[in-house]
């Protein structure tokens, strides 16, 4: 011990309070470390989803809701407030304009989290400390003394557990009771010297803290303090948790042995593969073989597609141009639900189920661990495996989370692979039906393929961009037994989102595709893609179409060939092109806010010229 | 590159089961202040937990699992910790 309580002098300013401001003006921010449970307290306070997943990075935007009278903000999942990443960045200007900070804490993890509250105290803003996880706390032979780490805090401290549903009083009651906690004198005498040159105490603490983003805006020199104020705010954290926390270090025996298991390439490998295989049997045997031969065959062949076809006849002539823009081989209406509600609905839930059990887990950050020294040969550390296996959920989603990469080299790297060599899951999904029913060797030519794209592009960027890969830094969240609620609600909402989305495009995609067929635009482009389709792909003219369709989304593309009469090798070819293919607008948008117009323009161009290259050359090796 | 003296050695050098004293971290902004934030920084007690072909360590402070990669585990200079720390559970030293 050794220090007594004054060692850490109080300073507050008590006529500060609560109750002094308009409570309908009052801007609540959640904020914490990664994987603390943030989201998931503002999905319950605000009813607003926000996605919640077992690894860093989930949150990589600001979301508002309101609970109550109050505005209340998720915030992405910070060690600090700071300016390193991006992360950072977006969290730092909204707890900036908060009025009261909900601060969660993981209380098994409190020397780590407490870091972070101490610095939101030395903001001079007004925190209260959710500790959260409680009921692991007990499971783990862990004791916190609570009111001595309210009384070192100088905040109120309120226990809660977030999954449980009954804390909507006590969170109530924790914004209520938000103040302004203890800091050291010196560093509180500090920050009123920098306040006239700042006009407010949180910015003053980041100029103070050499800040450069900050110190800018202010048009102030950013101080060289950071280093002093950072290894006294640890010193002080770790002597308030040696005073509150006893911890007799047990711990889940089977989630410990697995999360090892897991790390280790001798034993990590061979689990991916497991882990691979589950996946496989999963979303590629029993849904897109079993389920979709049923939902696809029987229900949109033989019963939806007839029935709604007698239906429209029955007011339009079969012969009519409307008769083939609504139910003809193309028909708005026989296609897009065809492709949408009985062949990418079930594909789509399927694999966001399998996706979600996978994040909640707490595999991911392990599997960024064991492969960390492969990517680097890529121009990326491990971390880089998270947007690329959410990549494999949705693209577009995934090249936002670029951003938790440590360099714009990284991020640039990391998006070139995921809009060439990267399918989404209603791609996926088809490919993987396609290929199950195409055979080993058809599969095999495929993931090679794909795989070697995705080892050159990434060696041969870390060859042309100047600059070198960071090495890896990384948190790894325990391994926790994914919640059925939470895997079930993020597929339900994931899947409702994805055919919100493409649904439209399906729509326009059918119609274009029907008014070319009709204005018979669709036989000329047909004709002039032959030298490339029939010569150079050695695939029928038909899969002209598919491409034309992959052009508006690839998985609409991908859809297209499912119905191609192909042989198994011509099959290995045509899904290459579509993969390689271009990115669906949505991720090129995307692609273009994150990257710059410019780049994002440059590897849409490139994907083209990769697809038509590679299937070509595949397709004169193999068929 | 510092210069080592005799018992101390580079946290790549480390072996599973070590129980290391952290004596120096880079002084690079995006790794050691982060290191700070985790409660990983010098004078404190870790335990390699894993070491991976290719030298990305995996440490472990108490309940906290930390990877890192090989060339930051290059740069991190540590001495055996012969106060015998058991599961990473050490004095806080810098107090």
């Amino acid at each position: 011990m050794g220090k007594s309580l004054t060692h850490f002098n109080k300073h507050r300013h008590p006529e500060l309070t609560f109750f002094n401001d308009r409570v309908e003006q009052t801007t609540v921010v959640l904020a914490g470390n990664p994987n603390v449970g943030k989201s998931l307290l503002f999905n319950r306070m605000s009813g607003v989803y926000v996605d919640v997943s077992n690894y860093p990075g989930t949150t990589v935007q600001v979301t508002r809701g309101v609970f109550g009278q109050y505005n209340i903000f998720d915030t992405p999942g910070i060690y600090g407030v700071s300016s390193f990443n991006d992360e950072e960045s977006v969290a730092r200007d909204i707890i900036l304009e908060a009025d009261v900070i909900l601060n969660v804490v993981d209380a098994t993890h409190l020397e780590r989290d407490i870091f972070l509250t101490q610095q939101l105290i030395d903001t001079g803003k007004k925190v209260t400390v959710l500790l959260n996880f409680m009921d692991e706390v007990k499971k783990h032979g862990i004791t916190i003394d609570i009111p001595r780490l309210s009384h070192f805090l100088g905040v109120e401290v309120v226990p809660i557990i977030a999954v449980k549903n009954d804390n909507t009083e006590k969170l109530q009651r924790a914004i209520e009771r938000a103040r302004e906690g203890v800091q050291r004198q010196e560093l509180h005498t500090r920050l009123h010297a920098m306040l006239d040159r700042v006009g407010s105490q949180a910015e003053a603490l980041l100029v103070l803290e050499g800040d450069e983003v900050i110190a800018k805006r202010h048009g102030v020199q950013p101080e060289a303090t950071r280093e002093e104020i950072y290894i006294e705010r640890r010193n002080r954290v770790n002597y308030i948790v040696d005073h509150v926390l006893s911890d007799q270090q047990k711990t889940n025996r089977f989630s410990e042995v697995l999360g090892k298991l897991s790390l280790h390439p001798a034993t990590g490998i061979p689990l991916l593969a497991v882990v691979l295989y589950v996946v496989y049997l999963f979303v590629g045997k029993l849904i897109a073989q079993d389920l979709v031969g049923f939902t696809e065959g029987e229900l949109g062949q033989n019963i939806w597609g007839p029935w709604v076809r007698g239906v429209v006849h029955s007011f339009v002539p079969s012969s009519s141009w409307l008769s083939v823009l609504l139910v003809g081989e193309f028909g708005v209406i026989t296609m897009t639900t065809t492709y949408l509600l009985f062949l990418l609905l079930p594909l789509v839930a399927a694999f966001y189920t399998a996706l979600s059990i996978l994040e909640d887990s707490g595999y991911l950050p392990r599997l960024a661990t064991m492969v960390d020294r492969s990517l680097t040969g890529l121009g990326l550390n491990g971390r880089a495996v998270i947007p690329i296996i959410l990549g494999f959920g949705c693209v577009t989603s995934a090249t936002i989370t670029t951003r938790l990469l440590g360099t714009e080299r990284e991020k640039t790297i990391a998006t070139t692979i995921l809009q060439f060599a990267i399918p989404c899951s209603a791609q996926l999904a088809v490919i993987a039906a396609l290929l199950a029913g195409a055979g080993f060797l058809p599969m095999l030519i495929y993931t090679l393929v794909i795989a070697g794209v995705f080892l050159l592009i990434g060696t041969v960027l870390n060859r042309v961009l100047p600059g070198s890969s960071t090495p890896l830094l990384l948190d790894l969240p325990p391994m926790r037994l994914p919640k059925a609620g939470n895997v079930m609600q993020k597929t339900a909402i994931r899947t409702w989102q994805f055919m919100k989305e493409a649904s439209g495009w399906f729509f326009v995609g059918a119609l274009a595709v029907g008014v070319a067929q009709l204005t018979g635009a669709l036989r000329l482009a047909t004709q002039a893609l032959v030298p490339l389709t029939t010569h150079w792909l050695q695939l029928p003219e038909e899969a002209a179409t598919a491409f034309i369709m992959g052009v508006v989304r690839r998985d609409f593309g991908a859809a297209g060939l499912y119905t191609l009469a192909l042989e198994p090798l011509q099959t290995t070819v045509a899904l290459i092109v579509i993969t390689l293919f271009v990115p669906c607008i949505a991720a090129l948008i995307v692609m273009m806010k994150e990257r710059g117009i410019r780049e994002g323009v440059s590897i849409w161009v490139g994907t083209w010229i990769a697809a038509f290259v590679v299937g070509g050359i595949v397709s004169h090796i193999v068929l | 590159m510092t210069m080592l003296q005799d018992n101390q050695f580079s946290l790549v050098e480390s072996v599973p089961g070590q129980v290391m004293r952290i004596l120096s971290l880079p002084r690079n902004d995006l790794f050691y202040y982060h290191f700070i934030r985790l409660g990983i920084h010098e004078g404190q007690v870790v335990t390699c937990y894993e070491k991976l072909p290719g030298g990305t360590i995996v440490l472990r402070k108490n309940r906290q699992y930390v990877a890192v990669g090989h060339t930051l585990a290059q740069q991190i200079v540590v001495v055996l910790n012969n106060e015998g720390a058991l599961h990473g559970q050490e004095p806080h030293a810098l107090q």
